[in-house]
């Protein structure tokens, strides 16, 4: 097994997938107690539209996707915060036109998009040096805003409204989460596709969860489980000759329900 | 004096969402006061609590904490939700929630340091659950819950103690022992506690108003029964008026 990390794109995609696991692994957990895990699903699917300008523009359809996946975290942030229309109506609304726009952006281009594929359900083996370069740079600037505005975070998770009573700039953090969730996003779009992106973000939190009591305990046990499950997918994945998004998340899936059961 | 006093209100009006939530509003609260708000559910007592924390504007009038502004005032004021709807389950410890009340010392991006720490520990032996710190916030029991955010509204140090239902969640038979803490409180803050729990309100407090629209108030323990129907738009049967001052819910 382990002579198939002598291929430089099964190192390259082990890099990747470690450091996702890391981005995962903190974000995720605060994905989970804000409840945003659709906020998330409709942030992903709006950066299809970016994917899809990138082809039309012939550039890199990532750089896109960052500007439409935060486009769509401070749109329905905002929404939802100022209109009358409810968070989900946002979500709904938002989700549907990336997909759309992707769509209509692709057909537009007129060319050949071999990679398409990729970029819905991921293929971690596609990873180049400079996505991983891409990768490696967001996951650290994430790390670090939590670093700084842990004592902040935890407060806008555990009781909003008492933060609001305290002087929390509570709108805009939140808007900055979302702009957080929305750059792990495009991280993540890589390795396991835009419609997968939520399971590899929430999963390793959720269980997490349910084994270690506090909030830095839960990210470290979620980073390990990451891991494992990138590892494991890419494994089945190389071995079995089936895209690797899918066998990530099916082994992060798995562990779930055994660990949902296990733990009643 | 009335310049510094904690809390001073003058013709307040509050509109919200085009209804008039609060009208023509005066209150003077004097240090060391311990005043009980009462009123029927959505006569305006939270909003009122929130005035004095500046998270509402008035509409019309004025309102001075400490003889200033609201907001440069909340480093010296201390807050009680009402019981909020937080995840029992949420991975957090109680000496972390009350840490969460040094915030308005700290502002966005501070640090804890080991004062915070040492403060929150203080405010945790001032409600008696010091040897509960390290556990996680949901696995204690209602009473203990509200004990806990009672030590994260004193964590800042606070002259001023706003609490909003702070008996929610308490078991009656710890009803007495809870008061009784926020009792020994009062020796060193002044508190300002909205409840609807009268009978309880007037044996504790050494003031009461009563809020529904208007204030009524007369800097005592003393309302009429008059005032009492009129503010609760219902008869309301008062026994024993004197000390305590009792009163009934409504009669058919």
């Amino acid at each position: 097994m382990i002579e198939i990390f002598a291929y430089e794109f099964m190192q390259r995609a082990l890099i990747a997938g470690i450091i996702a696991s890391i981005l995962c692994g903190v974000i995720g957990i605060y994905v989970i107690l804000n409840r945003i895990v659709f906020i998330g699903g409709g942030i992903a699917h709006t950066a299809f539209g970016g994917i899809g300008l990138g082809y039309l523009l012939g550039r890199d359809p990532l750089i896109f996707a960052v500007l439409f996946s935060v486009a769509a975290a401070l749109g329905i942030g905002a929404i939802s915060d100022k209109s009358k229309v409810s968070e989900d109506t946002a979500i709904g609304v938002f989700w549907a036109a990336g997909m759309s726009l992707g769509i209509v952006f692709v057909s537009l281009s007129r060319g050949y998009a071999p990679d398409l594929f990729d970029y819905l359900f991921g293929n971690i083996l596609a990873v180049s040096w400079n996505d991983v370069l891409l990768i490696s740079v967001l996951t650290l600037a994430m790390l670090v805003l939590v670093a700084l505005l842990y004592k902040d975070l935890l407060i806008l998770s555990f009781d909003s409204s008492y933060g609001e009573a305290v002087g929390l700039p509570v709108r805009e953090l939140r808007l900055l989460l979302l702009c957080m969730v929305a750059l792990s996003v495009v991280v993540l779009i890589k390795i396991v596709g835009i419609i997968l992106v939520i399971a590899l973000l929430t999963i390793p939190g959720a269980i997490g969860r349910q084994h270690a009591r506090s909030l830095t305990r839960i990210m470290a046990l979620s980073i390990l489980l990451g891991a494992s499950f990138v590892l494991v997918g890419l494994v089945a994945s190389y071995l079995l000759n089936i895209p690797s998004g899918a066998t990530i998340i099916l082994a992060a899936a798995g562990t779930f329900f055994a660990s949902t059961i296990l733990s009643r | 004096m009335t310049g510094t006093n904690p809390v001073s209100i003058e013709n307040l009006w509050v509109r919200l969402d085009g209804r008039t939530v609060l009208e023509d509003v005066n209150l003077e609260v004097r240090e060391g006061d311990f005043l009980g708000m009462i009123g029927p559910n959505g006569g305006g007592k939270t909003t009122l609590l929130k005035a004095i924390l500046g998270l509402l504007k008035p509409s019309h009038g004025k309102v001075r904490v400490f003889g200033t502004s609201p907001e440069a005032a909340r480093k010296r004021v201390g807050y009680l939700p009402q019981k909020s709807l937080f995840d029992q389950r949420f991975p957090v410890s109680a000496l972390e929630v009350v840490m969460m009340g040094r915030y308005g010392r700290k502002g966005l991006l501070g640090r804890y340091t080991p004062e915070d720490r040492d403060a929150a520990s203080s405010a945790l032996e001032a409600v008696g659950m010091e040897e509960h710190a390290d556990r996680e916030i949901g696995g204690l029991s209602g009473g203990q819950q509200q004990r806990i955010f009672v030590a994260r509204a004193l964590v800042s140090e606070p002259d001023l103690l706003l609490l909003d239902e702070p008996a929610t969640g308490i078991d009656s038979s710890r009803l007495g022992e809870f008061y009784e803490l926020l009792r020994d409180l009062n020796e060193k803050m002044t508190i300002i506690m909205v409840s609807h729990d009268i009978s309880a309100v007037s044996t504790y407090v050494k003031k009461i108003a009563c809020v529904n629209r208007k204030l009524y108030y007369h800097g005592s323990k003393e309302l009429t029964a008059e005032e009492i129907e009129e503010a609760y738009q219902c008869p309301v049967e008062m026994i024993a008026h004197g000390v305590p001052h009792r009163v009934l819910r409504e009669h058919d």
